[in-house]
């Protein structure tokens, strides 16, 4: 271990009011400490240069799944392994159960939080891509109160996101209208287990008398954060499959990510692959109708 | 009668198995010592260059460090092996990224890492060379008069005089990248020290006579005043063959200075990143064949990147050469190899140890040869494979009864290889996932090459305790691979005794014989032979003494040892290795018996490659190899599986990322090895033609695994996909581009 442990502090909060008392008092001195399944790989390393945390591991007010008609709400603190478990999940959210089983170990999926996926902020993160395909909702919580964002508008730029220090992620939200849609999640990693993305794909579609619609699709590991391709989309949207379509909305998604050459793969690489998963996608609606 | 059944050949508990499944077995990092303190070793941060200035920043106590460089060496500043040419610490000059340069012990091990960040160099940086083709252009010259550690040529017949007349002459060139041993124990090393009673070494490693070697040059002490003692060791491949005594100078280097014990544990990204890795090499063949499928000449052309010091470079070379041409039959081939620096961290040993490399350029090679003849990879190899009474490359008569044609036969059959390359071939034209199927034919060397025996001349004890056992007395050490159950089932079936007589000693200087290091594949094969014969000796002592009368049962083993000893006050046997006067090697020839034995195998890999994420998986594998003789079932089918799996790694995943001469992906979320759902059902498969000088007829097996399952993958790709790829490793970027170029 390269840290220098005696330099780094963390404090558990005996409640979410305390919790957001002590950052609403001192607004980015204390960062917040989940599951901890990245922090820990930088603190090994001697990388981690936040020095106080505050651990919120316990905080009833971010955990468990509830459902109504209309949503399924999830804790910010709902770990891999408890979405994975849930029924609902699984029947109406497949692509994020098939996110969460392809994060990590199972010790990690044990451990790791949905809520902590979102707010590191990695590109190359497995959920987010199947988060922003299923139009999530973030609840956002702070000594002011509560306040609701969309998912897809959540992450700026590289690590920027629509949150204050003051706050903290209570809840994801998910409208539950998937029924019928076409859903399709593939992630290229490094080796088939225990990876991180080279691309990471997701996509919802629906078709009805031949013609594409709802057509949402994201993509991590392409550029600075999560993104979706909305050009590619609504090019797409209203017309019908055929390999001429398949071949401009390749040529599309080129145009709309910025992916970077990196020591896990290359631009070149990303792109094609990204553009062979849209075919997959495209491919599979064609095939299922 | 109740003489017990014969062990070897069975699957025998593990001797030391108890203890490591419950965790009473101490690792280095296990044990501690009174007063113990911590040391950490500081870097170089460029690759080639002058040292300026040294100096101490930040916030720290500095007078709380013990603090050495190369001034506080008080005898010789190398690590002692082949040339001495590697310094202990860098003293004026560096040559390579995270060379050792100063080594700071404090009893604060946190405080002690941030001290580490808090040294800083100041170095006037020198124009570097970092690829084989940089180092063999002479670029900058970074090592003696022409960059080149080693080179040796192997002469048969003379392929001159082939060239001209030959139907076809076929070119090819072949690359191998480096990679990491990744064993599952960090490198580790604790050292006491004094003036008066000398060093004592506690660490992993493989060889405890190698570090005693390297630490006397460093303080002038006599023999007697080093001891080492291997620890519990959790795995090597080569990683720990030569570097821990580097690490256990260090450690004894700050303990002197100190006064204090000091630990010395790499984590895994200092062990990834400054220590050994296999070496990468270049590999250039041009064989002349008839119409008929003959090889008439084959000109290989075998250079290996040793990186900045020449540590154990010959010896690499020196058998990635002698398995270049492999096991045909060619009665005119030449080899040139070369060993070239680099200023990268040294090269050194790893399972294979330079035969993998040159295995592989020779097998994607036969493949390519056989297109250009229109035969089938089958064929060709057929109408070459050698054969009783023929001669290798070095002019070594083959003597073992290997039928490499009814190897083949099996192997293809329990692959069944000619079904599934049928299907395959139709199959692949309607899917986006291509399969397809390849193999490698090859052989492995057991024990050291040439007169490498002979000059260890390596010496087992075996020894009878008051309580009546006996006990194994070897340097060779026990690093996962079973050193210690198949010694034991070596000396109980040679005494007639059960298992549990038997003890084997904690590999220690102080009481051990040197039996040589613990590589080669020769632990079972040489050393095990001695503790056969140290065996025998002692029985005969007790026999001859009228301790022992025959058809005696274990325990009135015991207690005729016990009584020997009682009444002699010892009972010791020991055996030293003497070369079989039939083995001849020229060493400045480089003609002869290269080894007294070769295990011959046959691998068939089968492949998906997927056309959408460019994604190759290995489906399934067939190893079969003729050893000799099966020790132990268990631990044999575990060493191919091991090996199998490691090879994967090689040539489809383990990527060194290298950026001027630093491994820039020490992680294990970026240095990418296969894990359980990337390996296949490895299939292993023993005949045995036993060896007369092997115990039972066992011949090595360590290494072989090696060796064939990389160019069997991508020979098996391009069976696949028609491409014809020839470097690894071959990861899907590399996969994308040929698919598209």
């Amino acid at each position: 271990m390269r840290a220098h442990l005696p330099s780094y502090e963390m404090k558990t909060p005996a409640s979410l009011h305390e919790a957001l008392t002590l950052l609403a008092n001192e607004p980015g001195k204390w960062r917040p400490f989940a599951g901890g399944t990245d922090i820990m790989v930088q603190f090994e390393a001697g990388k981690l240069a936040h020095r106080k945390f505050l651990n919120i591991l316990n905080i009833a007010e971010l955990k468990g799944i509830t459902k109504d008609k209309e949503h399924l709400t999830l804790g910010a603190l709902t770990t891999y392994s408890q979405l994975q478990a849930n029924a609902v999940m699984r029947a109406e959210f497949p692509l994020l159960c098939q996110a969460g089983s392809e994060t990590g170990a199972i010790a990690i999926q044990n451990r790791g939080t949905l809520g902590g996926n979102i707010v590191n902020a990695s590109p190359a993160a497995d959920s987010p891509p199947a988060l922003v395909v299923y139009d999530a909702e973030l609840e956002l919580v702070s000594a002011q109160g509560v306040r609701w964002v969309a998912y897809p508008a959540f992450h700026k730029a590289y690590k920027k996101m629509d949150l204050r220090p003051d706050e903290l992620l209570q809840r994801i939200r998910l409208k539950r209208n998937t029924a019928g849609a076409h859903q399709y999640y593939r992630k290229v990693g490094t080796r088939r287990a225990q990876a991180i993305s080279k691309v990471c794909f997701a996509g919802v579609a629906r078709q009805s008398k031949g013609l594409l619609s709802d057509i949402r699709i994201a993509l991590g590991s392409v550029g600075p954060t999560v993104v979706r391709i909305p050009n590619t989309e609504a090019a797409l949207n209203g017309k019908k499959l055929s390999s001429q379509l398949i071949a401009q909305a390749r040529n599309n998604l080129a145009a709309e990510i910025t992916p970077l050459d990196d020591i896990r793969s290359s631009a070149a690489f990303r792109v094609r692959v990204a553009q062979n998963l849209l075919e997959e996608f495209l491919c599979g609606i064609g095939s299922q109708n | 009668m109740d003489r017990p059944q014969a062990l070897i050949g069975r699957a025998v508990e593990r001797k030391e198995g108890r203890d490591k499944v419950v965790g009473r077995s101490k690792y280095i990092d296990d044990i501690t010592f009174p007063g113990l303190i911590h040391g950490a070793t500081v870097r170089s941060p460029a690759a080639r260059g002058r040292i300026r200035g040294i100096s101490f920043e930040g916030n720290m106590p500095w007078d709380e460090f013990t603090i050495v460089t190369a001034k506080d060496i008080p005898g010789h500043n190398h690590v002692a092996l082949l040339m001495n040419d590697q310094p202990l610490l860098a003293d004026g000059f560096v040559n390579h990224p995270e060379e050792p340069v100063l080594l700071l012990a404090h009893a604060d091990k946190y405080l002690l890492e941030e001290a580490r960040r808090c040294v800083k160099f100041d170095i006037e940086p020198w124009p570097a060379v970092f690829t084989i083709e940089e180092s063999l252009a002479r670029k900058e010259l970074i090592w003696g008069q022409d960059n080149i550690f080693k080179s040796y040529l192997v002469e048969k017949g003379d392929v001159d005089s082939v060239w001209n007349t030959a139907d076809f002459v076929v070119e090819g060139e072949y690359f191998t990248g480096a990679q990491e041993q990744l064993y599952i124990e960090n490198n580790g090393i604790i050292a006491v020290a004094n003036a008066q009673d000398g060093v004592s070494i506690w660490g992993s490693m493989q060889c405890p006579y190698y570090v005693h070697k390297g630490l006397l040059p460093i303080f002038k002490f006599p023999d007697d005043k080093v001891r080492v003692i291997q620890t519990e060791t959790g795995g090597g491949f080569g990683g720990k063959e030569e570097y821990p005594t580097l690490i256990s100078g260090h450690a004894a280097l700050l303990a002197l200075k100190s006064g204090k014990p000091v630990k010395i544990i790499y984590d895994r990204a200092e062990d990834m990143v400054a220590t050994t890795k296999r070496h990468p090499a270049r590999t250039r063949h041009r064989t002349a064949v008839s119409k008929d499928g003959k090889l008439l000449a084959q000109e290989i052309d075998f250079v290996i990147d040793g990186g900045a010091y020449c540590t154990l470079s010959p010896v690499v070379l020196s058998r990635g050469t002698i398995h270049s041409a492999g096991p045909y039959f060619c009665p005119n081939v030449r080899v040139k190899a070369q060993a070239v620096a680099t200023n990268s961290p040294p090269h050194g040993a790893f399972r294979g140890f330079g035969a993998p490399q040159s295995i592989f350029a020779l097998e994607r090679h036969m493949d390519k040869i056989a297109q250009v003849l229109k035969l089938s990879p089958e064929e060709f190899r057929r109408r070459n494979f050698i054969k009783d009474g023929e001669t290798t490359a070095t002019g070594q008569v083959v003597k073992d009864k290997v039928d490499m044609q009814a190897l083949l036969t099996k192997a293809l059959a329990l692959s069944n290889y000619h079904a599934k390359r049928e299907v395959f071939t139709e199959q692949n034209q309607r899917s986006k996932i291509k399969k397809g199927i390849g193999f490698a034919t090859f052989m492995h060397g057991s024990g050291f090459t040439g007169s490498g025996e002979k000059y260890l001349s390596s010496v087992v004890g075996i020894e009878g305790t008051a309580q009546g056992k006996v006990r194994v007395l070897a340097a060779s050490t026990e690093i996962g691979q079973g050193t210690n159950t198949i010694f034991t089932q070596i000396a109980a079936d040679a005494l007639g005794v059960a298992g549990d007589v038997v003890e084997v000693a904690q590999p220690d200087t102080k009481f051990v014989p040197n039996s040589g290091p613990t590589v080669a594949s020769r632990t079972v094969m040489v050393v095990g032979k001695l503790v056969e014969t140290a065996a025998t000796g002692l029985k005969q002592t007790l026999v001859q003494s009228g301790f022992l009368h025959e058809g005696y049962s274990s325990r009135q083993f015991e207690e005729a040892v016990a009584g020997y000893v009682k009444k002699f006050g010892q009972l010791k046997a020991f055996s030293q290795y003497k070369q079989p006067p039939d083995i001849n090697w020229d060493d400045a020839k480089y003609q002869g018996d290269a080894y007294g034995a070769y295990a011959w195998a046959v691998y068939v890999a089968e492949v998906s490659v997927d056309t959408v994420t460019y994604d190759t998986h290995v489906d399934n594998f067939v190893a079969l190899q003729e050893i000799g003789k099966v020790m132990h079932p268990v631990f044999a089918a575990g060493q191919i599986e091991g090996g199998v799996a490691q090879a994967i790694g090689y040539a489809l995943y383990e990527k060194v990322v290298w950026k001027e001469g630093r491994m820039i992906n020490n992680q294990m979320t970026n240095y990418i090895m296969p894990t359980a759902v990337d390996v296949p059902p490895i299939h292993v498969f023993f005949e045995e033609q036993p060896y007369s000088r092997g115990p039972s007829g066992a011949k090595g097996i360590g290494e072989l695994p090696m060796d064939g399952p990389a160019p069997a993958i991508l020979n098996a790709i391009e069976n696949a996909t028609g491409l014809s790829l020839n470097h690894i490793p071959l990861l899907p970027e590399d996969l994308m581009e040929a698919i598209h170029d």
